[in-house]
Formats: structure tokens, sequence, C-alpha cells
């Protein structure tokens, strides 16, 4: 380590592998300050803007904040806390393009300023030295300081390594071609961010602390070697300008000589790394108590009249920066986010500036022609080998490129793919134009993928596993208990107790009652035809036997002219002339038909479907109707039994008592015709609404007017075919009961020549 | 003689060598003997194990366990394409194309109830192979959207139609580059 230090005050470095000199433009804006703009009409905050995870939402539409306000907050070291840029009202929090490559949306808040800049209450420590290392970091944390030089790393996580640290490298070398803010800031703010190494140097206490910068920056040296004159262990690395020198590894490496291994991070070997704008919002945020709601971003490139470094408040739109720094190029819009070689065009300009973006370039069309003018312009790899030479990361690009266009995943990680820091340099000097960063960025999104996909199947087989070991668990159990209980039973029964016995004979009785029902209706079958009743009590059950069994006929009758097997099954199956029952049977016959319905209209369009719907509701109805007839003829068959019962019995009565027992029987009937009427109207409403869903789905993407109007009339249909139904229901009920009326009349004028005497007298015999 | 003495002196010494060795290496197979992964296990390694049922058979395992007894290679959809590439590669065979009969949209989808629809009848939880669906009788089921595989098991049994496959969106964590890029020419 010694060594290192008197190499680098020797002012020799090592070097690392390869790199470019690109053009480096960057004199279109170090000439001239960093200019402050107005505050926009309105801001849009990203809720994540680093790399971690987003904190939790504090605020509602609707809401006044102020200057510095915290919008969000979480107690996750990976999650960044965003705040207010400037006062205003939250307009909306909805979805909104983000400053990606992807131009996908993300959840973003949208601040309209009212122009009065009013800060929240603020607490401006004038004495570091009270402060203790806890203190500076929850400062860091809650300022939510994420690294600026463009990955976007959480700086209280950095900050807060276990590890004793050597060395304290700031990166200040903005390798990247036409990027300058780095370099005006120090030119501008040196005191600001020596406070800023300062704490930095608090809290890691490292051994020295190196400042990185390349020796194209000689004013920003100047100011940085003034500045640090009287510390010893902090020293100003001039260092050769090569493009990627501010790379992290690269900057490790040529400082300290040491190469970082792929997967470890640098405060394993003792080094800790921050940019240079890090260290200044350190510092506004510890001593100013402002946390990071503006940076410094160059706008630049020859499609600008103005091109400069301005103080951007986080949230300001693109196309508003750009306005102020006289874009002109309005018919061709090409904005990169970033420099050239790491950097990405934006779909639109109206995303926002967040904490990662150092430059926003607007290249003329000779500069850089946009991607939508011209292809690519890739020819085949001729194997120069060049791409090789430039890697920074001593990686085989022309290898990487042949597996990742093969989308061969196990060789790219043979051949380190992940070690690639995406420089771009291998695709600057390739020949053959070949966008080598680009098929590795593809290649590694895809590998990502293809983990998270790996672990998702491994957890699922996991959890396959245990469900089928809870089962076999739980069929097992049950075994176990059905026959410990059945055990339990048999020793009861065995063990000769009263009530062992009087179980025994419970179960005896039970066989027994079983028998005699068996016996009895075997005998009802045989007598039915003969002697249609035994006495008053048996009459009315046979009468209902009977009529039980020719509703059961002509159910199964009927329902051999229905399609579907499954149907008349269910139908065979519990068709019973109670009401109960039979509503269930109706309603499964209508579910079922729905089900079948839905099924087979997946295929039709819209209106075949309605059409088929209305077939099939007719035919659901008709079914429900010819179901009524029976039900209402089986209970007019009961009622009728009942009535001649009555006429028996009371042949010698007066007929008003008769009547009234009638009426009512009769009114019973109709009741319970009505509820099974109701029930059936219900069901017929899911089935529609259950149709009305299936047909949305169907339609989405036609009208909705014709849809609605469509499914109203079904609905309608449906529901007046439920009407109807029910309406003749009770008219056929009405009927029935007339009919029995007059039976009954008859019967009671002329008791002795009415036919209904010879079954009386069959009886009596 | 001395010959014939040297000549089976040579044979005896020879065999003896002969079976010791063989005891060795007979001794060596058995104490020694290495359990080989078997293919099933490899090939349910590389299946996505959504446990559909789609390839016919009653989860990944099942399948794998079939391959390895000379089943088709190309039935598991979910998987798709890559799956049958890797299977394939696995088995040493020509990777054929998905079959037919099975269902080709395999995109990623993750199942979602209409939780006002649901009545709460547990049919979709007996479907889930994997566990991923919380409710009991009569009370509101909800799908836990991070365990579903997407397999779509539980949509057929549900009696009111309440659940539906919604694809995963594409958000910026899990999208993928693409070639539009930005070209990088010599400036000059």
């Amino acid at each position: 380590m010694g060594s290192v230090i008197e190499r680098i005050k020797q002012g020799k470095f090592w070097t690392f592998h390869g790199g470019i000199h690109p053009p480096e433009q960057k004199f279109l804006t170090t000439g001239k300050p960093i200019r402050a703009v107005s505050i926009p009409e309105e801001l849009i905050l990203p809720l994540q803007q680093h790399i971690g995870i987003s904190a939790d939402l504090q605020v509602s539409v609707g809401d006044k904040v102020l200057k510095g306000q915290a919008l969000t907050q979480s107690t996750h070291p990976m999650a960044v806390p965003i705040h207010a840029p400037t006062s205003g009202t939250i307009t909306a929090i909805k979805n909104a393009v983000i400053a990606h490559p992807s131009g996908l949306s993300e959840l973003c808040l949208f601040i309209t300023p009212d122009g009065k800049d009013e800060w929240r209450e603020r607490h401006i420590c004038t004495d570091l030295d009270i402060l203790t290392t806890n203190d500076l970091m929850g400062k860091i944390s809650s300022a939510g300081i994420s690294g600026m030089g463009g990955a976007g790393f959480p700086t209280q996580v950095k900050v807060s390594t276990p590890e004793k640290i050597k060395f304290l490298i700031i990166n200040a070398a903005e390798c990247e071609p036409y990027i300058t803010a780095d370099d005006l800031l120090i030119r501008e703010q040196s005191p600001s961010i020596l406070d800023g190494i300062n704490i930095l140097d608090k809290i890691l206490s490292p051994d020295y602390i190196l400042i990185g910068i390349e020796d194209n920056k000689p004013e920003a040296i100047k100011v940085l070697q003034q500045a640090t004159a009287e510390n010893e262990r902090t020293q100003v690395c001039v260092l050769p300008t090569k493009y990627p020198t501010g790379g992290e590894k690269q900057l490790i490496q040529i400082l300290t000589g040491q190469e970082v291994p792929a997967g470890v991070l640098p405060s394993s070997l003792g080094i800790v790394m921050q940019n240079i704008a890090t260290c200044f919002a350190i510092a506004d945020a510890v001593i100013n108590d402002i946390p990071l709601i503006k940076r410094v971003v160059t706008v630049s490139g020859q499609a600008l009249k103005k091109p400069q470094n301005i103080w951007a408040l986080l949230g300001t739109p693109v196309g508003f920066l750009l306005e102020h720094c006289g874009y002109a190029n309005k018919d061709k819009k090409h904005v990169i986010i970033g420099g050239p070689m790491m950097g990405y065009s934006l779909p639109t300009d109206q995303v926002p500036v967040v904490k990662t973006t150092n430059c926003i370039l607007a290249p003329s069309e000779k500069e850089i022609s946009s991607p939508y003018s011209t292809g690519t312009g890739e020819v085949e790899c001729i194997r120069c080998g060049q791409c090789s030479d430039v890697c920074p990361a001593q990686l085989l690009p022309q290898e990487l490129q042949w597996s990742a266009k093969a989308k061969d995943h196990q060789q790219l990680n043979k051949l380190n793919l992940f070690d690639c820091i995406e420089c771009g340099a291998c695709a600057y000097v390739c020949p053959s134009q070949i966008p080598l960063v680009n098929y590795y960025r593809i290649a590694k999104s895809e590998i990502r993928q293809q983990t998270q996909l790996d672990i998702k199947a491994e957890h699922a087989k996991v959890r396959f596993e245990a469900r089928k070991e809870r089962l076999a668990r739980d069929k097992i159990a049950r075994e176990e208990k059905q026959k410990v209980a059945a055990e339990a039973r048999k020793a009861r029964m065995n063990s000769g107790t009263t009530e062992a016995k009087s179980e025994m004979s419970a179960v005896a009785q039970a066989l027994a009652r079983v028998k005699a029902k068996k016996a009895q209706t075997t005998v009802q079958a045989t007598t039915n035809e003969e002697t249609p009743s035994v006495n008053d009590g048996q009459k009315s059950q046979v009468a209902a036997a009977i009529a039980r069994a020719k509703a059961k006929k002509l159910a199964a009758q009927q329902n051999k002219f229905v399609e579907k097997p499954i149907v008349v099954n269910e139908n065979t199956d519990v068709l019973k002339p109670v009401d109960d029952k039979k509503a269930k049977v109706a309603a499964a016959v209508a579910k079922a038909k729905a089900r079948k319905l839905v099924k087979k209209t997946h295929e039709k369009v819209l209106n075949v479907c309605s059409t088929v719907i209305e077939e099939k509701t007719e035919q659901v109805s008709k079914a429900e109707k010819a179901v009524i007839d029976k039900k209402t003829k089986a209970a007019a068959a009961v009622a009728k039994a009942k009535a001649r019962k009555l006429a028996n019995k009371k042949n010698d009565k007066a007929l008003n008592t008769d009547d009234s027992a009638i009426n009512e029987n009769i009114e019973q009937v109709i009741n319970t015709e009505k509820a099974v009427a109701d029930k059936k109207t219900k069901i017929a409403a899911a089935v529609a609404k259950a149709k009305v869903r299936k047909l949305a789905n169907k339609t989405n993407d036609k009208a909705l007017n014709t849809d609605d109007s469509a499914i109203n009339e079904n609905v309608e249909q449906v529901s007046n075919t439920e009407k109807t139904v029910a309406d003749k229901k009770t008219k056929i009920a009405a009927a029935v009961a007339k009919a029995k009326a007059r039976k009954l009349a008859e019967q009671k004028t002329t008791v002795d020549a009415t036919p209904s005497n010879e079954i009386t007298n069959e009886q009596t015999e | 003689m001395s010959v014939l003495i040297t000549t089976l002196m040579a044979i005896l010494v020879l065999g003896a060598m002969a079976l010791l060795f063989g005891a060795i290496l007979g001794f060596a197979s058995v104490k020694f003997h290495v359990e080989g992964d078997p293919l099933a296990e490899q090939v349910d390694a590389i299946l996505p194990q959504t446990q559909c049922g789609q390839c016919g058979y009653p989860g990944c395992k099942p399948y794998a366990e079939a391959v390895a007894n000379g089943e088709a290679i190309n039935k598991c959809a979910p998987g798709g394409d890559d799956t049958i590439k890797k299977i394939a590669d696995l088995m040493g065979v020509e990777p054929p194309p998905l079959d037919e009969n099975h269902d080709t949209d395999n995109s990623p989808k993750v199942a979602f109830i209409i939780e006002e629809d649901c009545i709460g009848c547990t049919k979709c939880i007996q479907a889930c192979p994997v566990d991923a669906i919380i409710g009991t009788t009569k009370q509101m089921h909800t799908i836990i959207a991070d365990e579903c595989t997407g397999c779509d098991l539980c949509v057929e049994p549900c009696p009111v139609d309440c659940i539906v496959m919604i694809p995963i969106a594409k958000t910026p964590q899990n999208w993928q580059w693409d070639l539009n890029n930005i070209p990088l020419v010599q400036l000059d």
C-alpha cells in the first residue's frame, strides 16, 4: 500500500486493458457556467430513480407539498426516498414514460409547482464534529442520495460497509464524451465537494482519499489541487484521458493496480468509490439539510443553439431543458439520455430528469444519425479482433456476439458475459458496425429472466411436492380416523352394556324398517293397478306414488329429446315430485346448458352467438315449462286424490267446508308453485348474468353499445319467458283447481251415480 | 523342462494377478458405486414446473419420467421451443417442433379471481397444483400471484367462471432489450 501511494505521488499509474479515444466534444459546454433555469410547469417524479426498490408513497393526489418534503419513505436499505423539488400540489399519481431504454411506463408523481418555492423546516448544521457516524448515515439515507454517476446505487448502502477501508476513491474522471457536468461542478462548488469528501472520510475513515480525474479538465484539476493542498491523505490523481477510465473497476485498477474479481464488491478489497457529484449532494444534505432534489445536467449536442450545463430540478421534463438550450431539430427529434457511448435514445421528450441523468444529448444528424432514419448498418463480422483489443474487461467480444446470437447461455456464462460493463468500446471500433453491446444487453436480460424462471420453477416444484405429500398425509389420516371410529363402534357394541344393546337394537330396527319399506313398495306396486287405495291414509300415498312414477316416466321421455346425455342422467336420477329437488334439477339443466352454450359459442361471432343463446334460452324455458307441466300434473293428481278422499269422507257433510279445504289445498299447491317459479327466475337471472359476462368478454373489440343492447335484449327475453312460464303455471293450477271444484260438485250432487263411488265400493269390498 | 516350468509359472503368476485385480475391481465397483443422475431427474429439471398437465401427464415429474421412457419430447406447451431444445440436447436428438395438439400460446400468465363473483365453492383450491389459492367454504377465494404458475387448471372447475388468466405485464424490470439502439458512428 505504501508503494501504491508512492507511485501515485510520483504521478505513476497503472493502466487497464484496451480503451479508446473517441472525440471528446466537451468544448461545447465546458466554457460556460452552470445555468439555473426557471421552475417548469409540471414536474414528473418517478417513484424509483435508482437501483433497488421503490419506497412507500406518503402523499396522495391533491396534497400540498413543500420543497424538500419526503414523498416516499421506507426502512428498506435498497429503497431510496424521493422529495418534492419545489412547493406545489400533487396533481396525479399515475404511470408515465420514464427515462429507460424500454420506453415503458412506471408509477410517477405529478407536481404542479405553485411558484413560491417554499421550503419545509430546515435544520442547518453548522458544526460537523457534533454529528456521529450514525447521524451522518441517517441524513444521507433520508436525503435520498443514490450514486449520481449513472448506475444509481444507494449511497447509504455503499458507505455502511463493515470492511476496513484503505482507499476512498472519488470518481471525477468523467470519461464519456460530451459530458462536463462534474467538471463544472468542481469548478463552481469545490468547497461543498470538499465538505462532502470530509463527511465520507468521517464515516469510512479510509487510509487515503484518492480523487481520480482525467487530464482533459485542467481548470478543475487546479481547483481541486488548491483545495486539497494541505491535506496529506488526499491525493488528486491526474490520469491520462482514455475511455472508459471512469468505470469503477477500471479506475480502481488504474489507481491501485488491483483488479476487482467478478462478483465481488470493491469494499471487500478495502476500496469504496463515490462519484464527485454524490459528494456534493452529501454535503448539501448533511450541512444544508437539502435532500437530493436537483442536479447538474449537461445539455449538449450540435442540434442545440446554446448547449450548456443546467441546474435541473429532478422531475423536469427533458423537452423543457432542450427548449431552454435552443433545440432546433424539431421535426427530427433524436434525443439521447446519457453519453453517446452508454446512453440510449428516448421515445419522447416528456421523460423527466432523474437522479442518475447526467447528460441529455441532442445530436445533429451528422453527429449521430438517428436509429429511426437509418438502419444499424450492421454487416458480417470479419474477425478482425479489434474489439478484444479495446475491451477494458479483457473479454472476447466477437465470441460473445456469436454466442449471444445463438442464445447459448452456457457458453456466454463461460465467456464471463456478466463482467461486461457495457462501455461500448467494442461497438465503437467495430468496422462492421455491429452493435455489439446491444447483443450483450439482450443476452444479459435473457439470462436474468431465465434465472428468474428457474428459481420460480424450482419453487413451484417444491410447492407441488409439498402439496402431494399433504394430500397423501390427509388421506392416510382420514383412513386411520375412520378405522379407529369403526373399531370403537364395534368395541362399544360388543361390550354388552345396556347402551350397546340399545344401539344394536337401533341398528336392527333400522334394518327392519328398511325391509318393511321394501316390502311395502312391492306390495304397493302390485296392488296399485287393482286396488288404488286400501284405506284413507294409504290412499293419498299411493296416489302420490303413481303421480311420482308418471312424472318420472314423462321426464324420462322428455329427456330423450334433450341433446345432452349428462343432462338426461341428472334428470332421471334426481327428478322427484318434490319442489326443491325439481328446482335444483332445473337449475342443473340450465347451468349445464349455459356452460355448453358458452363452450359452443366460443368460436362463433357475436350475432350467431346471440341467436344461439336466444334459441337455447327458449329450449331451456321449454324444458322448464315441460318440467313444470309434469309437476303441476303430479300436484293435480295429489290434489285429486285428496279431494276424492275428502269427498268420500265428507259425503254427508256440508259443501262449504269441503270447498274451503280444497281451496286451501289448491292454495298450497299454488304457493309452492310460485316459490319454485321465483327460484327459477333467479336461476335464469344467474344464467343470463353468466352469459352476459361471456358475451362481454367476447365482444371486447366491438362497440360497447351494441353489446349492451344485445345483452339487455337477451336478459329481457329470458325474464319474459320466465314470467310467461310462471303465469302459465298459475293459470294451470287455477284451471286444475277449477276442474276439481267442478268434479267435487258433481260428486256431491250425484253421489251414487259417479264413478268415484265405484272406487269406494271396490274399497269396501 | 525348465521352459515348461517357466511357462507354467508365468501362467500361474499372471492368472493369480488377474484374479487379484479382478477381485479388486469387482469390490471397487460395488463399494464405490455411483448412483448416476437418472434421466428423468434431468428432464424434470428442464421442465418449467407449471404442473399444468397440458402434456397429458399429471404434473411435470410424471412427464419427465415418461420422456425418459421414450415419450415424445415436444408436449410441453408452457416450456415451448426453448424447453424442447434443451431436452433434445440432453437426449441427443433433433429438436422437433411443438406438438400441434398442444396449446402454443405460452406467454406468461397469472390467474385472477373476480372476487365479487366468487361463491366460495373451493373447487379451484382443489385443482391448484401448487396451493396458490387461499380461501375456504363459502368465503371468497384469492390467488397468490407470486405463487401462481399460470397453469390454467383452476379455470375449468369454476362453476361461476370467475377465474380469468391475465398476461403478465411488461415492466422496465422484466423488459428485454431489443435492437432499437443508438448507432455509434465515427464523429468528425
